[in-house]
Order: C-alpha cells, then sequence, then structure tokens
C-alpha cells in the first residue's frame, strides 16, 4: 500500500495532480448548485411580490 | 435624398477626424511619453551597463510601444460613443466597415505614427545596435497598423462600459501575442546576423489579411455592442 | 414538418430544454462518475509503469484529457456563439457561455498538472514550450470571454459580445499555435519530447481514452446543470420560471 502511495519516488507529484484535478471539477460541479439556491430564492422572492402586488390592488 | 459618394463620406471623416485631434493636440502626445517613460525606466532597473541594454533593446521598445497603443486604444471610439456620433455612423448608408476602416487609419496616423518616429530616440537611450535599427523600423511599420486594427475590433466590443481599461487588455493581449513574437522575430534575427525576411513577410501577410477582415469584424462587433 | 426538425425546434424553447436537462443531468452524473473510477483504477493501479519515467508518467490521466478538453469545449463555445450570432438562438447563447467556466477550468487543470509533471522530468515549473504556451494563451481567451460576458449589463448583448470574442479567438488560436511554434524553434531548438514511444502500450493507452470518456460525460452534466440555473435566470419573469420556483419551493 505505502508502495502504492509512493508512486516510485513521486508520489507528491502525482497525488498533488490528481488532487487538482478532483478539486476543481468538485468545484465546477458545486458552482451551478450554489448559483441555483441563489436563483430559486430570487424568484420566489419575486413571486411573493408580485402576489403581494395583485392583493394591494384588488 | 442624395448621401454623396462614399469617398466623400470617407473625406469627411478624415477632416473631422483629425480637427478633432489637432484641437486636443495635447492628449495626442501622451501615449508617446508613456513609452518614452517606460523605456527610461527599463535602464534604472537594469543598470546602465551599454552591454546589457543593447542585448534587450528591441524587445524593450517593442513592449513600450505596444503597450502605449494599448493605452490609446481606449479613447479610439470613446468621444464618439459619448457625443452619439457613433450611432450615427452605423446609421449611415455607406458602408459601416469602409468608415471604420479610415478612423482606425486616423487613429494610426495620429497615435502610432509618431511613436514610429520616436522610436530611434528610444534606440540611442537603450544603445541599439545600428544594424538593427532599420530592421526594428520595418517591424514596427508592419505591426503596429496590425496591432490597431486588432485592438479596434476589441474596442468595438468594449464600447459603452464605463471602465474598459483592464478588461480591454484582457481581450486584446492574446491576440497580440503573434504580433509581438513576429516583431520581435525579425530583430532577434538581425541582432544575430540571420535572414529577417521571413517573419517580416509574415506580419505583411498578417497586416494584409487583418486589412481587410478587421474592419468587417469591428463593424459586426460594433453592431453588436450599439443595439 | 420532418419529426428531427420539429425536435430541434422544441429543444430550442427553454422550458423544454429545461425539463429534458433534468432528465439527463442523473445519468450523465452517474455514467461519468462511474467511467471516471474505471479510468483511476485503470491508470492509477493496472496500467504499468514507463520503463523512462516510472510512476510519474500517470500524471497523463489527468493532463492529456483535460488538454484536450480544453480544445474541444473551446471549440464547443465556438460553434454555439456561431449558432447564436446567426439565429439569435437563445439556448445556444446560453450553452456557449455557460461552457466557458468549465472551459477554463479544465485549461486550468492542464496547465497545474503539466506544471508539476515538468518539475521531475524537465526540471522545472514551466518552459516556454510551444503546447504550454499555447494553453496559456487559450486560458486568457477564455477569461476573456468571460469577463466581456460579465462586464456587460444586458444579459443577452453580453452573451452575443462574448460569442463574437469566442470566435475571434478561434481564428487567433492556431496562428498562436504556429508562432509560437516558430519562435521556440528559433530560440532554443528541439524541446523534450513528452509522448515517448512507449505510450503505444495498449495497457496504459485504454485508461486514458476512458478517462477522455469520463471527462466528456462530467463537461456535459456541468454544462447542463449551468444552462438550466442560467436559462431560470434569464426568463426570470417567464411563468414556467415561477412555476420551477414554487414547486421546488414545496418540495425543499
Amino acid at each position: 500500500m505505502s508502495q502504492f502511495l509512493s508512486m516510485g519516488g513521486y508520489g507528491g507529484y502525482v497525488w498533488s495532480s490528481f488532487a487538482i484535478f478532483a478539486i476543481v471539477l468538485a468545484l465546477d460541479a458545486v458552482a451551478p448548485l450554489l448559483k441555483r439556491r441563489r436563483v430559486l430564492r430570487d424568484l420566489r422572492g419575486r413571486a411573493r411580490r408580485a402576489q403581494k402586488r395583485s392583493e394591494e390592488t384588488a | 435624398m442624395s448621401y454623396g459618394t462614399a469617398l466623400s463620406a470617407c473625406r469627411a471623416l478624415f477632416v473631422r477626424d483629425f480637427s478633432l485631434v489637432w484641437r486636443q493636440r495635447g492628449d495626442a502626445l501622451n501615449p508617446m511619453l508613456f513609452a518614452i517613460m517606460v523605456v527610461v525606466l527599463f535602464p534604472f532597473a537594469l543598470g546602465p551597463e551599454p552591454n546589457a541594454l543593447a542585448r534587450i533593446a528591441s524587445g524593450t521598445i517593442l513592449v513600450a510601444l505596444l503597450l502605449a497603443g494599448l493605452l490609446s486604444l481606449d479613447a479610439l471610439f470613446r468621444s464618439d460613443f459619448e457625443d452619439g456620433s457613433l450611432e450615427q455612423l452605423v446609421l449611415s448608408p455607406h458602408p459601416l466597415p469602409l468608415l471604420l476602416a479610415c478612423k482606425i487609419a486616423v487613429h494610426w496616423l495620429t497615435t502610432a505614427l509618431p511613436l514610429l518616429l520616436a522610436a530611434p530616440l528610444l534606440g540611442e537611450l537603450l544603445y541599439l545596435p545600428r544594424s538593427e535599427l532599420p530592421v526594428l523600423l520595418a517591424a514596427l511599420a508592419l505591426s503596429t497598423p496590425l496591432l490597431s486594427l486588432i485592438g479596434a475590433v476589441c474596442v468595438a466590443l468594449t464600447v459603452g462600459m464605463r471602465r474598459s481599461g483592464m478588461l480591454l487588455a484582457l481581450l486584446v493581449l492574446p491576440l497580440y501575442v503573434p504580433v509581438l513574437i513576429f516583431a520581435a522575430g525579425a530583430c532577434n534575427a538581425a541582432g544575430q546576423g540571420l535572414p529577417v525576411l521571413a517573419p517580416l513577410l509574415w506580419l505583411g501577410a498578417g497586416l494584409a489579411l487583418a486589412l481587410v477582415l478587421a474592419p468587417l469584424a469591428c463593424a459586426a462587433a460594433l453592431r453588436i455592442s450599439l443595439s | 414538418m420532418n419529426p428531427l426538425v420539429l425536435w430541434f425546434h422544441k429543444l430550442g424553447s427553454p422550458p423544454y430544454f429545461y425539463r429534458l436537462a433534468g432528465r439527463l443531468l442523473p445519468w450523465l452524473w452517474g455514467l461519468g462518475l462511474i467511467s471516471l473510477a474505471v479510468g483511476l483504477y485503470g491508470g492509477l493501479v493496472l496500467a504499468p509503469s514507463d520503463y523512462q519515467q516510472s510512476d510519474a508518467f500517470r500524471i497523463i490521466y489527468v493532463h492529456v484529457p483535460s488538454a484536450w478538453m480544453s480544445l474541444f469545449i473551446y471549440a464547443f463555445m465556438a460553434v454555439n456563439g456561431f449558432i447564436a450570432l446567426i439565429w439569435r438562438i437563445k439556448l445556444s447563447e446560453t450553452l456557449a457561455m455557460a461552457s466557458a467556466p468549465i472551459g477554463a477550468a479544465f485549461t486550468f487543470i492542464c496547465l497545474a498538472t503539466g506544471s508539476i509533471w515538468g518539475k521531475p522530468m524537465w526540471g522545472t515549473w514551466w518552459t516556454w514550450d510551444a503546447r504550454l504556451t499555447s494553453e496559456l494563451v487559450l486560458l486568457f481567451l477564455y477569461f476573456g470571454v468571460m469577463g466581456l460576458y460579465q462586464a456587460i449589463e444586458d444579459r443577452r448583448q453580453a452573451s452575443r459580445a462574448a460569442a463574437f470574442l469566442a470566435l475571434v479567438g478561434i481564428v487567433n488560436l492556431p496562428i498562436v499555435h504556429f508562432s509560437v511554434n516558430w519562435w521556440n524553434t528559433l530560440h532554443q531548438g528541439s524541446t523534450v519530447r513528452l509522448f515517448g514511444p512507449s505510450l503505444i502500450d495498449s495497457r496504459m493507452l485504454w485508461p486514458l481514452l476512458v478517462m477522455a470518456v469520463a471527462t466528456k460525460f462530467l463537461f456535459a452534466a456541468s454544462l447542463l446543470s449551468r444552462a438550466r440555473v442560467d436559462l431560470l435566470e434569464l426568463e426570470a419573469g417567464k411563468d414556467w420560471a415561477r412555476q420551477v420556483a414554487l414547486a421546488d419551493g414545496d418540495a425543499a
């Protein structure tokens, strides 16, 4: 196992490359989810305001 | 209703732009002053040894002129956009690429040409070898119009933005890379006594291509950002 | 009308695309993660180590697929930008702009892993190799497209301007590559060859191809989820967007 982790002495280089790959792609996957939450909150707020306005005029 | 010929429209545009520059002739010298200041800073940073300076002279001058050109690009459409005459230009019945080519030509004549004339002086400040000077001037004569044409396309995309300076640099610099490589390549080849014709011909080919395509692209970009 | 053309027209409508993408997304994520796991296992465990580079060559399994993706995504963005400019299809604008950050991410991975790979192999973090330099310029082009898109207020105008810039960039990219190649040979002759003949071994090749497929799926998944959100934001005033938001609020 430790032989696998050391990667023939290049462990630091190999694992940091794979870590960068994983971290950047994970961030890329999470970003739209966060933005989705924000957009949905905006949309619901907009809908509430529209409803209130229509109740006031009615 | 008659509009006059496209040629007369171009002439009118030339006269107008030149007289605008002439009325603010103080501003017109700013890019040159900037280039001189950049070049003067290099000996302070690198030490005054003639050999070291001579080695980097042509590259430094090219980069200084490129940056000075970048600084003046912003003004290409700025005042015309603010007083609304740019929209009149877009609405005019004459071909927009032709009119824009005229504007770019005036811009090149008033900002890049003085820089070109100052280049021998800058070369002297950095101990540029005499054998490299004609090649540097030839490379500049071919590359500065190319830079103006490419830059105009990017300016057309950012026209109407409040603060476009940094963004404009980001858009323009990747497009400037090949031009700088060939211009500097010609100067380096001259420094090493190698033939210089090939990179200059590449620059010429690029210029011929840009002369035709850049005004068209510039017009398309302007229509997008004014829509 | 031809059913295929009809389907194409339907695909262009935001609510239809939103629903379709929502149904496709779990599949794309699933396929992407499975092929990623297979590719990583094959690359890190099954593939034998290289006789010249020992185990350091395994960086290839993230570096090369990312490099392929960086170019593939740029081409995808430019094609969608072209469609957006000519036919003014809203979906194409959204897809082009949604792919820019993903492309920038892959370009960044390619540069970072390439420089990590270069340290043990070439003894330096960076060389002005033609491919590395072109990739760096590509990253700047992505940043330019994203920056222009962010800087313009009107969303549709912003995406059209940025799409135009992407098209200018795709003309520029081969020129940059050619000029950097020319410049590099002038300065230092041949550089270290990245791809030795040792790569031909099929036990090394198949995980690379699996990783290439995995990154394609991950790109598609990320693209669709970005495009969905962007469409929702773009169409905030429309009825279908409000219904989506309210339905989601009830579920949460």
